[in-house]
């Protein structure tokens, strides 16, 4: 068996904690607006490894990510090669390695036993909750959230660790109602670990110019502090 | 023997007649310390006034074209001058290299020439009776050299293949063993070397008078120590009574020494851990209080910060930003299983809080996993906040050099007043790789009498035809083309120690070792990284020629990809690997001044930006002129695989055939370093243990954004301070030439988003 890659990160510091090895799984089929890794989309594209080679790679680390770190699989769309992550992480956990998973939980379906044992091969759930309004998922991404808030429920209902992760832009999430919304949503989990608001920025906008595709944020700017800090402050229920 | 001065302390084998041990007195009696940073003092207001003269001063210093004052007449020894101070009243510790602070001395036995012109290019005139004196009636270290020097040797200085020989320098790189003074007094210490002197004798070989006259050297300088510490009002002759006592005659040994040498490297040793136990004494005695310990310490930094030469122009862009090395290692385990962390390791390192960072002492830490974890992350975080520390692995070192050795300048390692090194600088094995393809010709470097590539090396076949170059093949020649190369190499730094033990012998710093003391032999490479990627680009691309009309390569075309050191891919590393073995192998088949145990060094200094404007075009695509990677580091931009990649590259290189050190500078953003100071500070620890667990030997860690750099760059008057690692040591951004401030500004930063 083999997975479609779209490359490493042997020094991942912002996706999960401590020092994590990153791997970027190609295709996704998601179209957020803000994805500053449009490169990730297609599914045509990546290099093939299988399960065994990427542990491999990621084991070569193991004197860093043993204490407190440990592996990341984010995307594109793990969740898409949900039969491959599984096997790599089986083998990492024999390892003695700690697992992440980085997901929209898009295509999550409680009676697909390839991702249910994905799961139990997976340490922390790192959850990005793209929008809670339905309509507004729909605009940002081209998908409704009803399976990314049934995968959270069901999280939770298995006592899985989860970090939720939210992306703040002006205009689509930064909105005090919404946010309201969302902490309401987050605060029925009983596993949540914590909750980060990523400020949305401009770096990904390049990509998009070397790919020769239109850049739908053209002209928003990444939110203020003040505005980062009134968003985490609500999600994390101290407003 | 005892003295009152040693009230307090356990008696063993350091204090039992005839015995110089400051190793046995730390191990009986100091405190390791494996609590919080929490018990600190801020910098007293003495300490801040005085920093701020020190800081005015610099800012002259800066405005008048970077030095303030020189002497031109005072010709430096250990008593050449009268008491000097910034400011008397307030100075806990004192002594200054001249009678001025900031004032530069007068050194001319490396070389009379490079002592005039030095103060020429700052707008001094040498006086005219000193030149004759040193023309006429007294040789130095650089004449003799330059007596012995073969046309070959020439040849290969002026092609730059060997580069930064301190032949009209001086060597440094030795390190006296300063806590002897506090410890025993130096009355004891001459007691010593007498009866050292006089166990030589019967039939004078060269050996034994070279011996008796170096033994009588010492003393000489030894007694002249004393004279120092009187100027100043101390007595060092017998042993230090109090923590303030100590650190004065310790460094007064110090002080000895940059006014003996004007050395490349003026390292200080390990010295935190021997004067805790001194300050623990008096703290106990109620002597001290922590604010009038670390008030003791910051003034001894201090010092330490403001030890300066007299240098030419050039020698800046060898080693830029003025450094003197004054390394101070810390930390690391004793061999025992006890932490070799006190208190006062935390008070040193201290001082780039209370006194803001400075490059100079050049803060070492040795690191082992075994550390507390509190003394890991207050070194983490200072490096997050500093920039200004180097981490070296204790554990790589501990089971061969024990538990008392010391880094001289940047990486080499040595056993406190046990060992000396003779510093060899480094031979660039690049060009070595353009040679072996050209047949010893020069790729830049013309024959002055006929204008042809310079013949640098006895003529031999050069690798012919169109290409694609045959790796077999290269390496074939390039094996031939390395002994040609270690063997003129070794010559030549036969020749430059063999003056240099003659007319510039380092008295004080030797008679702070024991009699017999063992040499290494230090060797250098530079270009590790571009003569890697270039092997293995004709090995797994296809590499062309380009011929000028005299037929050699003076150009590169590449078709296809081929691996990169710096990735974690063993298809390029074991490259560097065997080229390691390859060059030490051969350095140690050679015969080397004095019995020297050879060693290499992989580490460049800022070197790495002068050797690479006189390398040409190579096969990995490198462009002539362009800077060679610094130390081990991979070549800028190509460590494309993130950061812990890079590292396990540079780890997989055997220390055991570069026992003088593998230098890696490693840069990143705060951002990518974690979200959190928190995070920031235990990724760090758990970076340091994987490097140390893999078998990394030394990293600079610097944490800063690009910028950062070029704001600096453009207004260097908001950042008076900044501090940046580069190759082994520290530097002001703001004294770096512009070229290597740009060499600095395209390392890879290692950066996620």
């Amino acid at each position: 068996m083999k997975g479609k890659i779209h490359s490493f990160e042997s020094f991942g510091t912002v996706d999960g904690p401590g020092i994590r090895f990153v791997v970027f799984m190609q295709g996704c089929p998601m179209r957020c607006k803000y994805c500053h890794n449009p490169d990730t989309w297609s599914f045509s594209g990546g290099t093939e490894y299988t399960p065994e080679q990427v542990a491999e790679k990621a084991l070569k680390y193991k004197n860093y990510i043993q204490k407190g770190g440990g592996v990341t699989v984010s995307g594109g769309e793990p969740l898409i090669q949900a039969e491959f992550v599984k096997e790599l992480f089986t083998l990492l956990k024999r390892g003695g390695v700690h697992t992440a998973l980085d997901t929209s939980g898009i295509n999550f379906d409680r009676n697909d036993k390839t991702i249910i044992g994905l799961l139990e091969v997976t340490d922390l759930v790192l959850l990005d909750i793209k929008h809670i309004d339905d309509g507004e998922h729909k605009k940002l991404t081209g998908h409704p959230n009803s399976k990314p808030l049934e995968f959270a429920k069901y999280l939770s209902d298995i006592r899985k660790n989860i970090i939720i992760r939210h992306v703040l832009v002006p205009d689509i999430t930064d909105n005090d109602g919404y946010l309201i919304k969302l902490r309401d949503f987050i605060s029925r989990l009983k596993t949540v670990q914590a909750v980060e608001v990523l400020p949305y920025h401009t770096m990904g906008e390049v990509k998009y110019e070397k790919m020769g595709i239109a850049y739908p944020l053209k002209g928003v700017n990444p939110p203020d502090k003040s505005r980062v800090e009134n968003a985490k402050k609500i999600l994390r229920g101290e407003l | 023997m005892n003295f009152k001065a040693w009230e307090g302390f356990k008696g063993g084998k350091w204090n039992s007649d005839g015995e110089v041990n400051v190793r046995d007195f730390i191990q009986r009696n100091y405190t390791p310390y494996e609590g919080g940073s929490e018990f600190l003092a801020p910098a007293t207001n003495a300490t801040l006034k005085l920093w701020d003269e020190i800081l005015d001063l610099s800012k002259k210093e800066r405005e008048n074209g970077g030095v303030l004052d020189a002497d031109v007449k005072i010709v430096s020894t250990l008593t050449s001058h009268p008491a000097g101070y910034i400011d008397r009243t307030l100075e806990k510790i004192v002594g200054l290299q001249t009678d001025k602070p900031f004032k530069r001395a007068l050194q001319p036995f490396g070389g009379i020439k490079m002592a005039e012109q030095a103060l020429n290019m700052y707008g001094y005139e040498i006086d005219p009776e000193i030149k004759e004196i040193f023309t006429k009636y007294r040789k130095t270290h650089n004449d003799g050299v330059y007596d012995v020097y073969t046309p070959e040797m020439r040849r290969a200085r002026r092609a730059h293949i060997l580069t930064g020989l301190p032949d009209t320098y001086g060597r440094g790189r030795i390190v006296g063993d300063y806590r002897r003074v506090a410890l025993y007094g130096v009355d004891y210490l001459i007691e010593c070397k007498e009866k050292d002197k006089a166990n030589i004798d019967g039939s004078m070989t060269p050996e034994k008078v070279r011996d008796r006259e170096e033994l009588s050297e010492q003393i000489k300088a030894l007694k002249a120590l004393k004279e120092l510490a009187a100027i100043y009002g101390h007595d060092v002759s017998k042993p230090a009574e109090s923590a303030q006592q100590a650190i004065q005659a310790l460094y007064f040994g110090y002080l000895a020494a940059v006014k003996d040498q004007n050395g490349a490297a003026m390292s200080i040793g390990r010295n935190s851990t021997f004067l805790d136990i001194y300050i623990e004494r008096d703290l106990a005695r109620g002597i001290l209080t922590e604010e009038s310990a670390q008030e003791l310490i910051d003034h001894f930094v201090m010092k330490l910060r403001i030890i300066k030469f007299m240098r030419i122009k050039e020698y800046n862009e060898l080693f830029s930003g003025d450094p003197t090395w004054v390394t101070e290692s810390i930390g690391g385990m004793g061999i025992d299983g006890r932490p070799l962390v006190t208190r006062s390791s935390f008070r040193i390192l201290h001082t780039l809080t209370n006194l803001g960072p400075a490059p100079e002492p050049n803060l070492t830490v040795l690191w082992s996993q075994h550390l507390p974890e509190s003394f890991k992350k207050f070194c983490a975080d200072l490096s997050v906040k500093t920039s200004a520390i180097q981490y070296e692995s204790d554990d790589l070192m501990r089971p061969e050099m024990g538990d008392d050795y010391c880094i001289a300048c940047c990486v080499s390692c040595m056993r406190v007043g046990k060992d000396m090194q003779f510093f060899g600088a480094r031979a660039n094995l690049a060009k070595c790789l353009l040679y072996a393809i050209n047949g010893g010709k020069d790729e830049l470097v013309k024959d002055k009498a006929t204008g042809k590539a310079l013949q640098v090396s006895p003529v031999f076949e050069p690798i012919s035809g169109d290409g694609p170059l045959n790796y077999e093949q290269v390496v074939a020649k390039y094996e031939q083309t390395m002994d040609w190369l270690a063997e003129l190499y070794v010559n030549v730094l036969n020749v430059i120690h063999y003056m240099h033990d003659k007319y510039s012998y380092e008295a004080l710093e030797m008679a702070l070792h024991d009699t017999e003391v063992r040499r290494f032999f230090a060797t250098g490479i530079a270009g590790l990284s571009c003569a890697v990627d270039s092997l293995s680009a004709i090995k797994y691309a296809k590499v062309y020629p380009i011929r000028n009309e005299e037929g050699v390569a003076v150009d590169f075309k590449i078709e296809g990809d081929f691996p990169k050191y710096g990735n974690n891919d063993d298809r390029v590393d074991s490259i560097a690997v065997w080229l390691l073995k390859t060059f030490m192998n051969k350095i140690k088949r050679q015969s080397v001044y004095r019995n020297g145990v050879p060693t290499t060094s992989i580490l460049t200094i800022t070197s790495n930006v002068v050797y690479g404007k006189n390398t040409g075009n190579t096969p990995d695509g490198r462009r002539a002129g362009e800077p060679l990677a610094p130390g081990a580091n991979p070549m800028h931009g190509r460590d494309s695989s993130g950061a812990l990649a890079s590292l396990e590259s540079v780890a997989k290189l055997p220390y055991e055939y570069s026992r003088d050190g593998i230098s890696n500078t490693f840069s990143i953003t705060p951002a990518s370093l974690g979200k959190t100071d928190e995070a920031r500070v235990t990724n760090l620890v758990n970076m340091l243990d994987g490097y140390v667990a893999s078998g990394g030997h030394h990293l600079n860690v610097n944490v800063f954004s690009r910028d950062t750099l070029l704001d600096a760059q453009a207004h260097p008057e908001k950042y008076p301070q900044l501090t940046i690692r580069v190759s082994g040591y520290a530097v002001n951004f703001n004294k770096l030439t512009r070229e290597q401030q740009n060499d600095v500004i395209s390392r890879t930063i290692h950066s996620t988003f």
